[in-house]
């Protein structure tokens, strides 16, 4: 057994355990961790498949920022234990069927490899870039569904925007562009106030003050 | 010098036969990661020095002659602090979290280019490596946050993950721009791009000048330095989300902290200041050696985080989010394309 393959069976192991304990940790915000690890220990098999580009944009864009806002909602929630439980066994057999499913379509799909048979991947030299390749690929070959897929998520997220902002009438917000085009003069008055002497009387002393201001 | 090297790898070849390979990596490993270690205790003896003599006091100069042990002696005390793990908390993850803040901090230099082929991972996504490795930092501070038990923790690590999951973007555009420029993601070639030009003309902080100055405000957010230290804010949430932790848990944060600014700073200098290459092309400058450029201009951008610290008043949560989303973010999506743009040109001289 070489090398890659004992890496590659410690990376599947690593993926299949955090997402078995994804759906049975107790605590959510434990799920969301193993959830973090299934993604950096499936990035690592994609690595020995070469697909660097893609192994580091899933820790970039799904460990490093999705799963941070994941982590975030997690530890806002009040969520109650008990009342998740409570339909485990009634909803049981409709998520056992899904499974069932699932499963047999993978087989199905992926089992069938009599076309790969006998094949082994070629081993790019070191100076290939699957970054390039990627870009070039996306940019010339496929630039139109490349492009629906951009306008699509351009379009999902101006609609979660749409749906999700609305402007209080009952807070008072700071106007940053005020704040900052406040000048000294604005704020600050100098005022001189002649020197005073201790013999002058009280009210005098008063009405000299009322002049400088 | 490459004559010693060699015979160096020969005998270890000849020694240990296939185990030398890991051996080798594990030497040049120790190699980057002592030096850093150093630089981060000393970094913080020249912080304490450097924000004294600002605010006109000598900064501390008991422990050694100028202070120079007080390293050490800091050292020590946290080594043997004990380390408190409070009621309530979950212990597992308030052990790990510092873990988790350091490892990625460490990590990340494996694919910085000290000198000329002096690196430890030649590889040629080393620029997407690296935004991933920096994006991962901010799991050890929501952790510690979170597993801490406290309401102080608690809030500086919400703030934290929000400064940074802001300002990673406003990162990633920089970086595009950098990548659009030397049309590689390696770090070696992007310096070696920047060798083309006279000296420091060449470099790119001339045509990436307004990316330069975001990149660098961003990675002292992205660091959770001043002026954007919202998430230790000592005068509202205590030292926000390592309130809770003593000894070395704390020491470990600070470690990756200290890590993360130098790294910052070694990109910095990498990306926009050319990395090994002299400022002029001239005698007794390309004599230099490369390694002591990209420490000096490391040491230049370390002393403006300092610098920053000793000048500017803490950022308000709202100013902070409006500058990454409303400044810096349109600022560089629209210089991606000015770049973009500008290198069709023929005036595009880099």
């Amino acid at each position: 057994m070489s090398f890659e393959t004992i890496l590659f069976y410690l990376f599947a192991a690593v993926t299949v355990f955090a997402a078995l304990r994804v759906i049975t940790a107790r605590n959510p915000l434990h799920a969301v961790l193993f959830l973090v690890l299934a993604f950096v220990s499936s990035a690592g098999i994609w690595l020995l498949l070469e697909a660097e580009f893609l192994a580091i944009t899933l820790v970039l864009v799904y460990v490093g920022a999705v799963m941070v806002l994941f982590l975030f909602v997690v530890m806002m929630l009040d969520i109650n234990l008990e009342q998740l439980r409570k339909g485990f066994w009634q909803w049981l057999p409709v998520g056992a069927l899904l499974a069932a499913l699932i499963v047999v379509q993978m087989v199905w799909v992926l089992g069938d490899n009599s076309n790969t048979n006998g094949l082994t991947a070629i081993k790019h030299a070191a100076d290939y870039s699957n970054t390039k390749e990627l870009g070039r690929l996306i940019y010339t070959d496929y630039v139109y569904p490349f492009e629906l897929a951009a306008v699509l998520l351009l379009v999902a997220m101006v609609a979660a925007i749409a749906l999700t902002f609305r402007r209080r009438r009952d807070v008072k917000a700071q106007d940053i562009s005020k704040q900052v085009s406040v000048r000294r003069e604005d704020r600050v008055r100098l005022v001189t106030t002649p020197a005073v002497m201790k013999q002058q009387s009280d009210e005098r002393r008063v009405t000299d003050r009322r002049n400088a201001d | 010098m490459m004559e010693l090297l060699q015979t160096l790898q020969l005998l270890g070849q000849d020694l240990l036969g296939a185990a030398w390979m890991p051996v080798w990596t594990v030497i040049k490993i120790m190699l980057i990661v002592l030096p850093i270690m150093g630089t981060v205790a000393y970094l913080t003896l020249m912080e304490r020095k450097v924000l004294g003599f600002m605010q006109i006091r000598p900064g501390p100069n008991r422990v050694g002659y100028w202070g120079l042990l007080q390293p050490v002696a800091d050292g020590i005390k946290l080594l043997t602090k004990e380390f408190i793990i409070p009621n309530g908390s979950n212990k597992f993850l308030f052990v790990a979290a510092p873990v988790l803040a350091l490892t990625p901090a460490l990590a990340a230099w494996a694919v910085i280019p000290f000198d000329d082929g002096m690196t430890l991972a030649n590889v040629n996504a080393g620029m997407l490596y690296l935004i991933a490795m920096t994006s991962l930092g901010v799991y050890g501070i929501i952790i510690a946050g979170w597993a801490s038990n406290s309401k102080y923790a608690f809030l500086g690590a919400l703030r934290s993950a929000a400064q940074i999951v802001s300002y990673e973007l406003a990162m990633g555009f920089a970086l595009v721009c950098v990548l659009l420029a030397a049309q590689s993601m390696n770090f070696g070639d992007i310096v070696r791009g920047q060798s083309h030009g006279n000296g420091m003309l060449g470099w790119y902080w001339i045509p990436l000048f307004p990316m330069f100055i975001v990149y660098f405000l961003a990675g002292v957010a992205e660091t959770n330095r001043a002026p954007f230290d919202l998430a230790e804010d000592e005068s509202a949430i205590v030292a926000g989300f390592h309130t809770e932790y003593s000894g070395m848990g704390f020491a470990i944060f600070f470690l990756a902290e200290y890590a993360n600014m130098i790294l910052i700073a070694a990109l910095t200098s990498v990306m926009f200041l050319g990395g090994w290459l002299p400022p002029f092309d001239i005698a007794p400058l390309n004599q230099i050696p490369g390694l002591i450029w990209m420490i000096g201009k490391m040491s230049v951008m370390l002393f403006i985080f300092l610098w920053f610290r000793a000048t500017f008043p803490r950022y308000r949560y709202d100013q902070l989010m409006r500058l990454g989303w409303k400044v810096f973010i349109p600022l560089t999506l629209i210089w991606v394309v000015v770049v973009a743009a500008w290198m069709q040109t023929p005036y595009w001289l880099w």
